[in-house]
């Protein structure tokens, strides 16, 4: 394929294998040490392969296919590496979709293979065919479909270029059996240049220059972090250009733990369940500096009412996003890395001391109606809040923290602390339930070393509890927290608020989650008194493998501040 | 709201229609017209969408377009920056033809004959959507058997050259 040249790297040659030999040997080209898969008919022949290559490549069997493509994304966001994930035609291709759609709006970099049926049956309605190209088409950054063994090597050099480059995505690449089974030479290069396909935008000078004037007359300048910074892996640029301009500066909650938690500049979480000030002072300052974020409805609420006052500079990777929500002053196209060093550059070095200590005030305000409450109740029941202070105090702010969807989500986000970078885990964009067991896994295979910790709801967990058996089976050291409110809290809260407590099936039962564990063969714990609560915490972090503790909180706890939907971000409430 | 025309080139790869469509039917925006067809440049296909909507929604399409991996490039424009041309094809009784304005109507509206048989004719018109549509409404009178228009098919004025823009963006990488 001409819109493909050649790296200075050496290439990979191979003569007379099979489709599903060149494949596991591209895997290994591209330093893929683990892949989270499971198999079925369609994609045997690769399984095949891969009982050949059991030393080299390290293959994680998952009990359901959105169990190994979350696994995948959790591997992937906190390694930094292209995830890798296997699965079989028709269901098992489906079953990947929901965390197709998650990488995608997350940017997470994954590289999906699934088998296909025979190339002759193609459009058949033959066993276990769907249409996967085109199902996954919407929540692919790109996809195809390969029916014979030679167009294998470019679609998957594609693949890995295109999953891990600019801003990241989820691929997906569609193999029939036959072309696994197919005979060929293979000659692998890596893909390092499509003629349709800008990744990085060039810096423009100019825009930098704009911006930096911009920032050098600002007397209020807020900047707001998104993912794009750890993905730029621009942590320290950013810490940088913050001291410089001296400017506070809130996170996305996926741009969490790009800067440490107790940094002087860090000014908390944005968005619906944020922080007071960030919030409020959104609609005060002159300058808003948005690095490497999207501007979510989650985090603007109503866009009329969003930073009418400010001059906009948007530093992002992805030329769609600018002005695609908020109106952009100054756009600044590129890397994060390369633009926020650029910029730091330009800009004269400033105090805003004043305006950040307003922030401060309000954080005070926060603290007194809001955070003592919950982070240090005197009520009997447990709170959310207390069991997540607890644990980020026990692992010393160096825990991986990986979350599920609903009010723990917001409340560990809001009180979990960070010492380092691509340390949380969630399921921003999708909201998707069940994501956290798997993604913790994930995250705890990219990074054996560090101590991984899921917060998960009783209504999530039992979305994809199965994945308990992975874990076991990988004897992955995750430690589980189960956050049991015998309900689905955040849409329980939004009934309470919203639908004069209608509590129309939001009430759950739940197993016995400590026998449930005890089946799996992992070690686990029930607490529901405060006196017991941190002796278990430290337990479970002390103990030699997976753990899982339920913790019995507070039923019907809610999760503030909050912007309402259709409020704007200063007309957060506390209570 | 105003009528846009859309120009997308894009690699020669399976799918890549199904890709590019999905973005108007997210914003349930109505595709009133495409068209396919080999550019200029070999293996550069141009596919020619019309739409009615605001600027504002046309300029998020377009950066939406182009960030597809297999799309080279997209552009829009008005009308007013537009030359197009449509054809539109009419099957009617060979027989009708004799009737007294048959052939008035042919000429006013600078239509030919395509192709005459012993029981229908085709006669052809090239020319705007209003045009073809009011060459259709006229040979009612006549009893039109089968109608068939083309998307728009257009040449923009203000456009670089394809290859420029190639040029660039090899630049780019
Ligand atoms: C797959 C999926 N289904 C439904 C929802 C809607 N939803 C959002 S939060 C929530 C409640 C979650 O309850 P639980 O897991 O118990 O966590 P809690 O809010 O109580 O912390 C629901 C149902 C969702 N986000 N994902």
């Amino acid at each position: 394929m001409k819109t493909i040249t050649l790296e200075k790297k050496e290439q990979l040659q191979a003569l007379n294998v099979s489709g599903a030999e060149a494949i596991v040997k591209i895997l290994l080209e591209e330093q893929v040490a683990t892949i989270f898969g499971y198999p079925g008919g369609a994609i045997m022949p690769v399984y095949d392969a891969l009982y050949g290559y059991k030393d080299k490549i390290n293959h994680v069997l998952s009990r359901h296919e959105q169990g190994a493509i979350h696994a995948a994304q959790g591997y992937a966001r906190v390694s930094g590496k292209t995830g890798v994930c296997l699965a079989t035609s028709g269901p098992g291709a489906t079953n990947l979709i929901t965390g197709l759609a998650d990488a995608l709006i997350d940017s997470t970099p994954l590289v999906c293979i699934t088998g296909q049926v025979h190339s002759s049956l193609l459009g058949t309605d033959a066993f276990q065919e769907t249409d996967v190209v085109g199902i996954s088409m919407p929540v692919t950054k790109w996809n195809c479909q390969v029916t014979k063994a030679a167009d294998i090597p470019k679609a998957l050099a594609k693949a890995f270029y295109i999953a891990a480059s600019g801003r990241p995505g989820p691929v997906l690449v569609d193999i029939t059996k036959d072309a696994q089974f197919e005979l060929f030479d293979l000659l692998y290069t890596p893909c390092t240049y499509l003629r349709s396909y800008v990744p990085t935008p060039r810096l423009d000078n100019r825009q930098i220059e704009a911006a930096a004037a911009l920032i050098n007359k600002a007397k209020k300048p807020f900047v707001l972090v998104g993912q794009g910074v750890i993905l730029a892996n621009a942590e320290q640029e950013l810490k940088t250009f913050l001291e410089k301009i001296g400017a506070p500066a809130a996170w996305t909650v996926l741009g969490l733990s790009a800067m440490p938690t107790d940094h002087f500049l860090n000014v908390g979480m944005l968005g619906m369940h944020g922080n007071y000030a960030p919030n409020v002072k959104t609609n005060e300052c002159d300058v808003l500096i948005a690095v490497g974020m999207r501007f979510d409805d989650r985090v603007t609420g109503n866009l009329d009412y969003y930073a009418k006052q400010a001059k906009v500079i948007h530093l992002e990777i992805d030329p769609s996003e600018i002005g695609k929500n908020v109106a952009t002053d100054v756009a600044v196209l590129g890397d994060a890395k390369e633009s926020l060093k650029a910029l730091t550059t330009m800009v004269e070095a400033n105090d805003h001391n004043e305006w950040v200590q307003s922030f401060r005030a309000l954080e005070k305000v926060e603290n007194d109606k809001v955070m003592q409450a919950q982070l240090y109740p005197t009520q009997e029941q447990l709170s959310m809040a207390e069991v997540v202070r607890i644990v980020s105090e026990l692992t010393h702010q160096e825990a991986i923290l990986v979350t599920d969807v609903g009010q723990h989500q917001m409340v560990a986000s809001r009180y979990f602390k960070f010492n380092n970078s691509k340390s949380n885990v969630t399921s921003g964009g999708l909201g998707t339930m069940g994501f956290a067991l798997p993604a913790a896994l994930g995250a705890q295979i990219g990074q054996p070393e560090r101590t991984v910790v899921a917060f998960i709801g009783d209504g999530g967990f039992q979305m994809t509890l199965q994945e308990l058996g992975t874990i076991k089976q990988e004897n992955a050291q995750v430690k589980i927290i189960i956050l049991n409110n015998n309900f689905l809290g955040m849409v329980r809260q939004w009934q309470e608020l919203f639908f004069d407590k209608r509590y129309s099936e939001t009430e759950i039962s739940s197993p016995d989650y400590v026998q449930l564990s005890a089946a799996y063969g992992i070690a686990g714990k029930r607490v529901a008194m405060r006196d017991n609560l941190k002796a278990a915490i430290a337990e479970m972090l002390a103990h030699d493998g997976a753990y899982l503790l339920e913790v019995m909180v507070a039923k019907e706890g809610n999760v503030f501040p909050m912007i309402p939907t259709g409020a704007s971000v200063s007309d957060i409430r506390l209570v | 709201m105003k009528r846009y025309t859309i120009s997308i080139f894009t690699e020669n790869f399976i799918g890549l229609l199904n890709r590019v469509s999905i973005i108007f039917t997210r914003r349930h925006l109505n595709i009133e017209s495409i068209t396919a067809s080999e550019s200029e440049v070999k293996d550069v296909y141009r596919y020619t969408i019309v739409l009615t909507t605001t600027e504002e929604q046309v300029l998020k399409v377009v950066r939406q377009l182009e960030k597809i991996v297999d799309v080279l490039k997209a552009f829009y424009h008005t009308d007013e920056e537009t030359i197009f041309q449509e054809i539109a094809l009419y099957k009617i009784r060979t027989s009708s033809l004799s009737q007294s304005n048959a052939e008035q109507l042919v000429r006013k509206h600078n239509a030919r004959v395509l192709s005459l048989a012993e029981d229908f004719t085709v006669l052809e018109k090239t020319g705007y959507k209003e045009d073809t549509q009011a060459f259709l409404e006229d040979l009612a009178s006549v009893g039109v058997l089968e109608f068939a228009r083309s998307g728009r098919v257009a040449i923009t004025k203000p456009m670089k050259e394809l290859a420029a823009y190639l040029g660039e963006l090899e630049h780019l990488n």
